[in-house]
Parts: structure tokens; sequence; C-alpha cells
């Protein structure tokens, strides 16, 4: 059973790449799920966790997921916004489990947009 | 109504991170036929006016828009599965919001994934904040500290997606949600 006591074992696992990321942070993706009353009733917390879990089983370390409040487009919620340095925002609607991993791996990863997720004009 | 009571834990909890909130608790416990949720805080608190009509789904600190539904629908859910719904609230020394709710009833929404809105939250604590959780239920009594695992972890910060997925796991292995039938 997993306790806190095998929490140092993982903080000596990650001290060497945490000093690696920590001195080229300029490089740093951001993954924004929007995550109000609006986007966790969509369903933005099993989004949330599959980015979590993806980012941790491919080992990302230069990104970032974080939640955020309402991003004013409640009936197109769950929202992920994601941030790639010297990159537009890129703005993704009615995120799910499955496309949020293809996010990861196409656009994170492979720097493929996920065109298909983007909001189109006649859902605005 | 959300489908999970977590889910209405996850999204009252964010007004305690806006709040400027030094310390989070959650308290989670289920005894004989009652379910009681805890969420409190040591933010800014509510004067005694808009305490009168937090509870009111047109009511919001938001700029965007002039709803807030977190608080109405969790007194909703307590209200209609038997339970009750208090919140108190003083300027500068934080918030308690207390609701409890009968775990046979069947208009009760289920507990739900709680290590998952656990590590949502630990996620976006900002720098400072600290998060306890406490969950006692069948005899089985678990409780996470953030200010703990931080100093366990330093210099690796806890919200590393490898930490989070490690304390989702932990969270899940160590607490009983089921038992002899009864489900929260």
């Amino acid at each position: 059973m997993k306790s806190i006591a095998d929490i140092k074992a993982i903080r000596d696992k990650m001290q060497s790449q945490i000093i690696m990321r920590d001195n080229n942070t300029s490089d740093e993706i951001r993954v924004v799920v929007g995550m109000a009353t609006c986007g966790i009733s969509a369903g933005a917390r099993p989004v949330f966790n599959t980015l979590i879990d993806e980012v941790a089983k491919r080992n990302l370390s230069n990104v970032k997921v974080s939640r955020t409040g309402c991003l004013g487009m409640c009936k197109l919620e769950p929202i992920v916004e994601v941030f790639v340095p010297n990159q537009e925002k890129v703005t993704y609607c009615k995120v799910d489990a499955e496309k949020a991993r293809n996010i990861i791996a196409n656009h994170i990863v492979n720097g493929n947009v996920c065109t298909e997720y983007l909001i189109s004009g006649k859902e605005l | 109504m959300l489908r999970e009571l977590s889910l209405n834990i996850l999204d009252i909890v964010e007004n305690s991170v806006k709040a400027g909130a030094k310390n989070i608790r959650i308290e989670v416990s289920a005894k004989g036929n009652d379910l009681k949720i805890v969420i409190a805080d040591d933010g800014c608190g509510m004067d005694e006016e808009f305490l009168s009509r937090v509870t009111d789904p047109f009511t919001t600190t938001r700029t965007t828009r002039k709803v807030g539904m977190g608080l109405p629908l969790l007194k909703m859910e307590a209200e209609m599965s038997g339970g009750m719904f208090d919140i108190t609230s003083a300027p500068g020394k934080g918030t308690t919001v207390k609701s409890t709710f009968k775990i046979d009833n069947i208009d009760r929404p289920p507990l739900g994934d709680i290590s998952s809105t656990i590590i949502s939250l630990i996620a976006d604590l900002n720098e400072g904040q600290e998060l306890v959780f406490k969950f006692e239920a069948f005899g089985n009594e678990f409780s996470l500290d953030t200010s703990q695992i931080k100093r366990e972890l330093d210099p690796v910060r806890i919200d590393e997606p490898t930490v989070l997925v490690y304390l989702k796991d932990m969270i899940k292995e160590n607490i009983i949600t089921e038992n002899g039938g009864v489900s929260l």
C-alpha cells in the first residue's frame, strides 16, 4: 500500500530532472483546464486527471498542467488551453479523456495541433 | 445537480483558493446513516450581508457573469437527500461549509472519485497554501496534509504530475468507500 514514507523515493528519483528543468524554464508548455462549476459539471475533472496521467506516464518534464476558472464559454466546456512558448494559444473545446490523450500525443509531443477539437464557427 | 459530491467539493474549494486561504481543510466522514462533508478555510471570509445571500444562485463574486452555482447546488443536494447545510463566515477569519446527507436516501448523489478531486485541488494550490484532507468511514481513517508531503518532497514540487499520480493512488488505496453493501 502506498504511503507518505515512500514519497522520499519519488523525490530522490525526480530531483535530477527537476534541476535540469529549472535551468531551462523558457520552454515550459502550459496546459490549462477550465474548472469552474460549468467545466466541472461538463466533465473537466477526468480531463484534468487524464492530462496529469499522460504527462507523468510520458515523463514530459517541461509540461505544466493547471486549472483555471470559467473561461466564459460554458456551453463549450470542458475547455483546454495550450500555451507553447513563441506560439499562439490553442483552445480546445468539448474535451473528454480520449481527446485529452490525443492532445498530449499529437500536440504536446509531436507538435501537431488537433484541429478537429478546435472551436469552429458553428459552435459559437 | 452535479453527478458526484466530490465534484461539489472540487467546485467549492476553488472559492477557498481564490479567497487567499492559507489553510484549507476537507473532512469527509460517515457515521451510521449520515455522510458529513466539511470544508473550512482561513481565507478572507464574508460579511453578514453577503453571507445571507450566498446560497442564492444569483450571488457571486465573479465579474464575468452574475451567477454562482457552487453553494446553492450543494445546499439543494443536502436538503433533497434529507440532510442539512450550514455556512459560517467572518471577514478576515475564514469560512466553514458543513453539509450532511442521509446515506440511504435515493436522491443523494454518490461521493464519487474523491481521490481525483483531491489531487485536482493540490495541483491548483498557490504558494503557501496548504490542504488537509481527512476521511473517516467504516472504521477506516485516513488523513493527508500537503505541508507534510511538501517537507518530504523538497525541493521537488507537490504539483509535479508524477507526484500527483502517486498521491491519487495513495488516497484510493487508503480509503474505504464501500462496505457491506453500503456505498458512499
